[in-house]
């Protein structure tokens, strides 16, 4: 909890990042940076993904095709937002010399996005056997 | 010295790279949003959504093109957490239109 409390302070403070121990070398903070677009690249599929849904299966049933679409939004901004909180803290854990923190994020990105893809499946299916 | 410093495993250049796929894929999603907006037909609020889309894009581009100027140096300095911000707002505010179009 103390963890997450002093990480949203960084959120709303960015000048303590620099504030904090060493510049580490500069390849390092660049390779950070990628990392940080390419979740952002990530989340950026997933809104799209979004709109797909809404936008190419019209035959859906209102509810399947506005709760997967939103499905999709909500995990694309959490994306966009969890990758600013971790390349903060890989900053700062690079700046004080600590190790990269940890996290359990992809395992359940990559749950909830097999999920959704399979509900798509057995709704798509199930929505052509009906008619 | 002599010349520019070359960096051998061209960090600045994958960096500005990754910018500009980046840019690539906020264009693809900007274009979704504008669809998804105008979807059945034009309506007012649908003609502000894509308004609203293209400023992000146009946001977007001008935050990338900024960071890939910084980038041109030899020894770049760190992504400020304000462009970092930035980017994941686009993502946001793309996502906060479609959810407020979405029917």
């Amino acid at each position: 909890m103390n963890g997450f409390l002093s990480s949203l302070r960084l959120w709303f403070a960015p000048a303590r990042v620099r504030d904090e121990g060493e510049t580490p070398d500069y390849r390092f903070s660049l390779a950070n940076e990628r990392t940080f677009l390419a979740w952002v690249r990530t989340a950026l599929a997933l809104v799209g993904g979004g709109f797909a849904v809404d936008q190419f299966l019209p035959d859906l049933r209102w509810a399947w095709r506005i709760g997967l679409s939103l499905a999709l939004l909500a995990v694309g901004a959490m994306c966009a937002l969890r990758a600013v909180n971790h390349w903060v803290r890989c900053e700062l854990a690079m700046r004080r010399g600590e190790d990269l923190p940890v996290t359990r994020f992809p395992a359940l990105l990559s749950l909830a996005v097999g999920a959704v893809a399979l509900i798509m499946v057995v709704v798509v299916l199930f929505g052509w056997a009906e008619q | 010295m002599t010349g520019p410093v070359r960096d051998p495993g061209l960090q600045p250049e994958r960096t500005r790279l990754a910018w500009r796929r980046t840019t690539l894929s906020c264009t693809v999603a900007a274009v979704l949003a504008g669809k998804q907006a105008l979807q059945g037909g034009p309506s007012p609020l649908g003609l502000l959504a894509v308004a609203a889309s293209l400023l992000v894009w146009l946001a977007f581009v001008a935050l990338a093109h900024r960071r890939i100027r910084a980038l041109s140096v030899a020894r770049p300095r760190v992504m400020s957490v304000r462009a970092a911000w930035s980017a994941a707002g686009c993502v946001l505010a793309l996502t906060a239109f479609s959810v407020a179009i979405v029917r």
